[in-house]
């Protein structure tokens, strides 16, 4: 697992309270984490401050589970 | 009932009238209180007054970047979170709007809206993670009635009214309340000046028979900030004797 997935795995854990063997790549925030729409903002500027990315909303939108949030910083990290 | 024991409250404007008034309930309460302002002197002297449990922060609320900066400042200065945050501060530039400038408009808009706004944000972030908190905001009667000669203030207080109950329906889901408290004509240096048919005429106008004192805001403020208050969110509490019933 790449540093930024296993940090992202972290930040979602922390945030939400759940069990790390719940947050694995296709774990829904809201379906299967229990995150509410509050939970989801506060996860987004979580991840915009731990790695240094801007998430903009229209992508922070589509950013709907743990993978969508891996993939979406390892592109920002790549370019 | 209304204790504030162990809460941390942030009062901007505090080296005002009803600034002071509010930070003296609170801290009566128990609060620990961070006083803000732009005269150090006068914040220094009403914290030596208060004694333990009262910090300072200088602050120009109408620089974005000291506004947005204010929270985190005040969390430091008191070395905890903020639990209470009570936006006071603001400013007047009367004149009819024919004659109102652009820089009339901007200024109270920047210090009476937009600087709430930004320390609300501030503070919203450490109060829904933490899951409690109580932002509340003075706004005025004026904000509801209009008045010839405030269309930059009334503007401004009707927006933190429109503003706090937005912000109440985002943060009322974590248990965080939002409310307003608009005074009427209450008792300062200015209004002592007034000429007494003035103030006669103002008095008449007020089914309580007198001008409010800084003292009836601040109760409101405590009863806003405190436990007792959990179910009520994006309200305005009208202080204003009756004045007007809305």
């Amino acid at each position: 697992m790449s540093d930024i997935a296993d940090k992202v795995k972290k930040i979602v854990v922390e945030h939400l309270g759940v069990d790390e063997s719940k947050v694995t790549p296709d774990a829904s925030f809201i379906d299967d984490l229990g995150a509410d729409s509050l939970d989801t903002v506060e996860l987004v500027m979580a991840f915009e401050e731990a790695f240094s990315v801007e998430i903009p909303e229209d992508a922070a939108e589509k950013i709907a589970t743990v993978k969508d949030a891996i993939d979406y910083i390892e592109k920002q990290k790549a370019a | 009932m209304f204790s504030l024991s162990g809460k941390t409250a942030l009062v901007t404007g505090a080296s005002g009238g009803i600034g002071a008034a509010i930070a003296r309930q609170l801290h009566a309460q128990g609060a620990t209180v961070v006083l803000s302002g732009t005269r150090e002197a006068a914040l220094q002297e009403l914290a030596d007054s208060l004694g333990e449990r009262a910090h300072i922060a200088v602050a120009n609320l109408s620089d974005p970047a000291e506004a947005d900066g204010l929270v985190a400042k005040a969390e430091a200065v008191a070395g905890a979170p903020l639990d209470i945050l009570v936006n006071n501060a603001g400013l007047t530039r009367d004149t009819l709007a024919i004659r109102m400038k652009d820089s009339d408009w901007s200024q109270v808009l920047t210090v009476d809206l937009e600087s709430p706004f930004r320390l609300a944000r501030a503070a919203l972030k450490g109060m829904l993670r933490r899951r409690a908190g109580r932002i509340i905001s003075i706004a005025s009667v004026v904000g509801t009635t209009g008045n010839a000669g405030q269309a930059n203030y009334a503007a401004a207080k009707a927006g933190i009214v429109g503003m706090s109950k937005s912000l109440a329906q985002e943060a009322g889901p974590r248990g965080v309340t939002v409310n307003v408290v608009a005074p009427g004509f209450i008792e300062t240096p200015m209004t002592d000046v007034l000429p007494e048919a003035v103030r006669e005429k103002l008095v008449g106008s007020i089914p309580l028979g007198r001008m409010g004192n800084t003292g009836d805001v601040a109760s409101a403020v405590v009863y806003l900030a405190s436990e007792e208050a959990a179910w009520v969110t994006g309200t305005t509490l009208h202080v204003n004797g009756g004045m007007a019933m809305v």
